[in-house]
């Protein structure tokens, strides 16, 4: 989970790190409010979860309060990318004498954790690193041991920090630790990390990404779930513990298992081009169980999609085999009666695939039709979507 | 042969009291696995019935090692207490650990990783669905009765494209199949399979199975194109999947322009891999080059 800037900073600043005065705000009142408190120039920034802001005029300085309700009147509402700006941040402007760089990050390719830090911030760090390698250090974290003074001071002479910052860099490099291990992060980044002139060194934006698993120890990240954002359909599958994921094509998709499922999209694209361009509309795993009832629960969630002109159901039954998966599908459509109006391309394969399909044939729903392989039903599907 | 698991595989089952690890014991003794024990702290002492055949309990794995001799174990022990188990089984000295279970954060996967760098431990998964060396022994979930014994050797990111390509294949059969995970952080990756199959004298021929997220298998096609002499075969899964979402599994996810699915089928082909358009066109290639 991703998290807005307003809320990684507040987490930041929980865990000590030094950030400027500020707030959120929803409405041009707010701001209005916050910046009257601050009593400085402020800066009003969109909040929203892409970068860019700056050249979409998502942030804009404001001398005073009333110039900070103008602004954030201007902000709110802002399409930046496809996010609408709903939040704008107002915090205290900086001037700002250095820019520098700072992040945790997970590195997958090396099942590690790395730090990175450079005294050459402000712009997008994937730019620096094709640009100016050298100037940008990689030193791995072991994760059993973590990032202590030490290895923070290690972490900041790789960087080459100035000496006049060393000391505030090496204590904010532990502390941005501490966010990381503590709070479950799988990225924290501040950028920039600025030395104002004055000498003092803050984190004037950040972006932290918290691992969604972790939640059962950090039952308070759930209050930081945009939940505003979410498609209406992805909120209502997520409320019924289902794996949804709302595309933009027309035939629904519902499969047992991530990988099939995302194969299953792959399948329906290819022969959706010969139907021109017929496309999956979401991506839904049910799971190895596929019972009745979380069949059901699926098909209400892809019959709820108005976009959705046909539907896929395809079943590799393993350890719940065919034949209970065909009785699934057969109640799911019972329990939907009459919500269930747009066709069901079923394909089965794997344990007990002949009772399996023998009890969709029995049952002969006029809205199923049985294909006995991936590619043919897939090509049915996108047929009867085109 | 096989690779990682044999007929002489000792299987211990850490949660095997819990339901999933109870459902899933007694599936792997049905497919004629050697379980020899489970562990719980709890319940150290007792012994689960199973169809007649009791499984004794043991209050930690070094015990239940010396006890009966185990060399693997594979857990089902829930997030909140896997990384302890993890640590548990490395600590003991297993052969092999295989963490079923969905759902660790990543933070405790990468520190049981790190922390069995070293030992002797390997480990696979977590988020998988374990290993099977067809008619030998079968640690996890994957079903038995969909595939038989022979001579290819399968890898794998997911569970269910796993069993459709076992089903797909189930006339040639295989040495073992094993389903990696799809985390982001995993013990046994794509190359250390390849390279087990590559040394195996009963795998013939490899199916990979990849899919988007991270570049495991960029790294697997540079491995295959150094070190693997022995036709593989390639399926990705992916390519509609939109950037910035997570599709299932916690590892698949399009970041950028980094872990696409078509990035991962160019790198493969360019080692010499064929790659299927999908997973039936992916078990054609493979019937062309094993000549069944």
């Amino acid at each position: 989970m991703d998290l807005f800037e307003y809320q990684a900073r507040d987490l930041l600043a929980s865990h000590g790190v030094p950030v400027l005065p500020g707030g959120v705000a929803e409405t041009p009142e707010q701001a209005e409010a916050i910046a009257r408190e601050i009593g400085t120039t402020v800066v009003v920034k969109a909040q929203v979860k892409t970068g860019g802001r700056g050249k979409a005029g998502g942030v804009k300085l404001a001398d005073d309060a009333e110039d900070a309700r103008a602004r954030a009147q201007d902000i709110l509402g802002l399409d930046i990318k496809g996010h609408i700006t709903h939040r704008v941040m107002v915090a205290q402007a900086s001037d700002i004498a250095e820019e520098y760089y700072f992040s945790y990050l997970l590195d997958r390719a090396n099942r590690t954790f790395l730090a990175m830090a450079s005294v050459e911030g402000g712009m997008e760090i994937e730019q620096l690193a094709v640009e100016r390698p050298e100037a940008l250090a990689r030193i791995p974290v072991d994760a059993t041991t973590g990032v202590d003074t030490a290895k923070a001071t290690e972490i900041v002479d790789a960087a080459g920090f100035p000496a006049a910052v060393r000391d505030q860099v090496i204590a904010i490099a532990v502390q941005l630790w501490e966010v990381f291990a503590q709070e479950d992060a799988t990225l924290v980044e501040v950028n920039p990390l600025a030395k104002a002139p004055d000498g003092t060194v803050l984190a004037l934006d950040a972006k932290v990404t918290l691992d969604e698993n972790a939640r059962f120890r950090h039952q308070e990240h759930e209050a930081l779930e945009d939940s505003a954002a979410a498609d209406p359909l992805e909120a209502a599958a997520k409320e019924k513990d289902l794996n949804y994921v709302k595309l933009e094509g027309q035939v629904g998709i519902i499969g047992n298992g991530a990988g099939l499922v995302m194969s299953t999209l792959d399948v329906v694209a290819y022969a959706g081009e010969e139907f021109g361009g017929v496309k999956p509309a979401n991506f839904l795993d049910i799971g190895g169980g596929a019972s009745a009832e979380v069949m059901a629960n699926g098909l209400h969630i892809i019959l709820s999609d108005p976009a959705v002109k046909s539907v896929f159901v395809n079943v590799f039954g393993g350890i719940t085999a065919c034949d209970a998966v065909a009785n699934g599908i057969v109640h799911a459509l019972q329990m939907l009666g009459d919500e269930a109006t747009k066709p069901l391309v079923v394909r089965l394969d794997g344990n007990n695939v002949e009772e399996g399909r023998r009890i969709l044939a029995e049952a002969n729903h006029p809205l199923v039709t049985l294909v006995d392989t991936m590619d043919g039903a897939a090509r049915r599907a996108a047929e009867l979507a085109a | 042969m096989s690779i990682f698991l044999n007929e002489n595989s000792k299987v211990i089952v850490q949660g095997m009291t819990g339901s999933e690890g109870r459902k899933h014991t007694q599936r792997m003794l049905a497919s004629g696995t050697a379980i020899v024990g489970g562990v719980n702290p709890k319940k150290a002492g007792q012994s689960v019935d199973f169809d007649g055949a009791g499984v004794p309990v043991f209050g930690n794995v070094a015990e239940a090692m010396k006890e009966t001799g185990a060399d693997v174990s594979v857990i089902f022990v829930p997030p909140a207490g896997a990384k302890n188990a993890v640590i548990e089984a490395v600590d003991a000295q297993i052969g092999l650990a295989v963490v079923i279970t969905e759902g660790i954060p990543v933070h405790d996967s990468t520190y049981f990783w790190a922390h069995a760098q070293g030992g002797s431990t390997r480990i696979i998964g977590p988020n998988c669905p374990g290993l099977i060396s067809p008619g030998r022994s079968n640690a996890g979930i994957i079903p038995a009765n969909i595939t038989k014994q022979g001579r290819i050797g399968l890898v794998s990111k997911s569970g269910t494209l796993t069993y459709q390509m076992m089903y797909e294949l189930r006339d040639i059969g295989f040495s073992t199949c094993v389903g990696i995970g799809g985390d982001p952080v995993i013990g046994t990756t794509h190359i250390d399979c390849l390279q087990a199959f590559q040394d195996d004298p009963e795998t013939e021929a490899i199916v990979m199975i990849g899919e988007i997220g991270g570049d495991a298998e960029e790294r697997a096609a540079d491995f295959i194109r150094a070190n693997v002499t022995k036709p593989v075969v390639g399926y990705v899964a992916g390519f509609t999947a939109p950037e910035g979402k997570t599709m299932g599994h916690a590892g698949a996810i399009v970041s950028g322009s980094a872990g696409t699915a078509q990035a991962k089928q160019e790198a493969l082909e360019a080692a010499g891999v064929r790659v299927g358009k999908t997973p039936s066109e992916t078990a054609r290639l493979m019937r062309e080059i094993v000549g069944a």
